[in-house]
């Protein structure tokens, strides 16, 4: 199974994707939220994000998905932060941070490759609302 | 510049932390014009836990190891987009003094070089984009001219000194390129970037205290 890395600024907003992801789901996906600073306060941390990576290595691949600006920044710290072998299965999806998440875990659900997964998790991107 | 020690390096953090504390209120009013306006608590707070961290490290800690954990520190706690930016430059210049006892200028050369490339890489920033790197580039740029043409240890710091200034200094009239400032286009241009500030005021804390520790005295 694919699993997930939700890094957002907001502790509140990973939380509530991940939440979203894991209904969406009927939970057997892995999803780990990285929202927020130690503090509560917003922010991302990258070291957070690394060890989240790590924690997932028991899975086939890993889907960090970022919400705006410096989480992208943080995520790819993150992967600088890991070993050749623990960040060969992890990549990081330019993806809509909801969209992305809910569909790529629907995608993971099914049983799918990491490359499906990435791909519908940045498919997400023309993902058309209204007709 | 004499050959620094890690004793040196030590008080150069603190020194720096503190002059980053001090400029709270300046890099928050500079990010609040053209920014999101967290820039100087986000840097105050990572700086603040620089302090302690390396308090609590061993006397005998050496420079890289110094460096290193500054820079984790800053990832850990800044927050924005300048905990990952000023934490590579931080872990990658230890890199570069990896085992070093002292800091020789040619280290020194190494380590901002190589802070500078960190920069690049996490920010995917070239110069007058309008950041940080505005201020780093250059000095990284004349540390690593091996032509000295002459001039003094004393001479090449002063004019490390200038080059900072006038890096920061050259992001006024630029429109920002990168981050959240670069969705106000034009109206970006005529305001200091927040970034390049606070690198100025790194390495000119940092000059006052390779300086004082070579005896010369501060202009």
């Amino acid at each position: 199974m694919i699993a997930f890395v939700l890094v957002s600024h907001s502790r509140a907003v990973a939380a509530g994707v991940r939440e979203m992801a894991l209904q969406m789901t009927g939970g057997v996906v892995p999803v780990i939220a990285c929202g927020g600073m130690s503090d509560g306060g917003l922010g991302t941390d990258a070291c957070v994000i690394a060890d989240a990576i790590r924690s997932l290595a028991q899975n086939e691949g890993v889907l960090v998905l970022c919400d705006l600006g410096s989480a992208i920044l943080s995520a790819e710290q993150a992967l600088d932060f890991l070993e050749e072998n623990e960040k060969s299965g992890v990549r990081i999806a330019d993806a809509p941070f909801l969209e992305g998440a809910v569909l790529g875990a629907i995608q993971a659900s099914a049983g799918s490759s990491l490359q499906e997964v990435f791909e519908t998790a940045e498919g997400a991107r023309d993902l058309r609302k209204l007709g | 510049m004499n050959p620094v020690g890690a004793a040196e390096i030590r008080r150069l953090l603190d020194v720096v932390g503190t002059r980053i504390i001090e400029s709270r209120d300046l890099l928050t009013d500079l990010d609040r014009t053209i920014g999101d306006g967290d820039h100087g608590v986000n840097m105050a707070r990572g700086f603040a836990a620089v302090r302690e961290k390396l308090a609590a490290l061993p006397e005998n800690t050496d420079i890289a190891s110094l460096l290193k954990t500054a820079g984790m520190t800053l990832v850990s706690t800044v927050g924005g987009a300048s905990g990952p930016l000023y934490g590579t430059a931080f872990i990658y210049a230890a890199q570069e003094l990896a085992g070093a006892g002292e800091m020789s200028p040619e280290l020194l050369s190494r380590a901002m070089r190589a802070a500078a490339n960190g920069i690049v890489k996490r920010g995917r920033a070239g110069v007058g984009d309008k950041t940080m790197l505005d201020t780093v580039e250059p000095v990284a740029a004349f540390l690593e001219s091996s032509d000295s043409g002459g001039s003094s240890p004393e001479e090449r710091m002063r004019d490390v000194r200038r080059i900072a200034r006038a890096g920061m200094e050259s992001t006024v009239p630029m429109q920002a390129r990168k981050g959240r400032a670069s969705f106000l286009g034009e109206r970006s241009i005529g305001h200091c970037d927040p970034g390049a500030m606070s690198s100025h005021i790194m390495i000119e804390a940092a000059l006052d205290v390779l300086a004082a520790s070579s005896g010369e005295t501060r202009p």
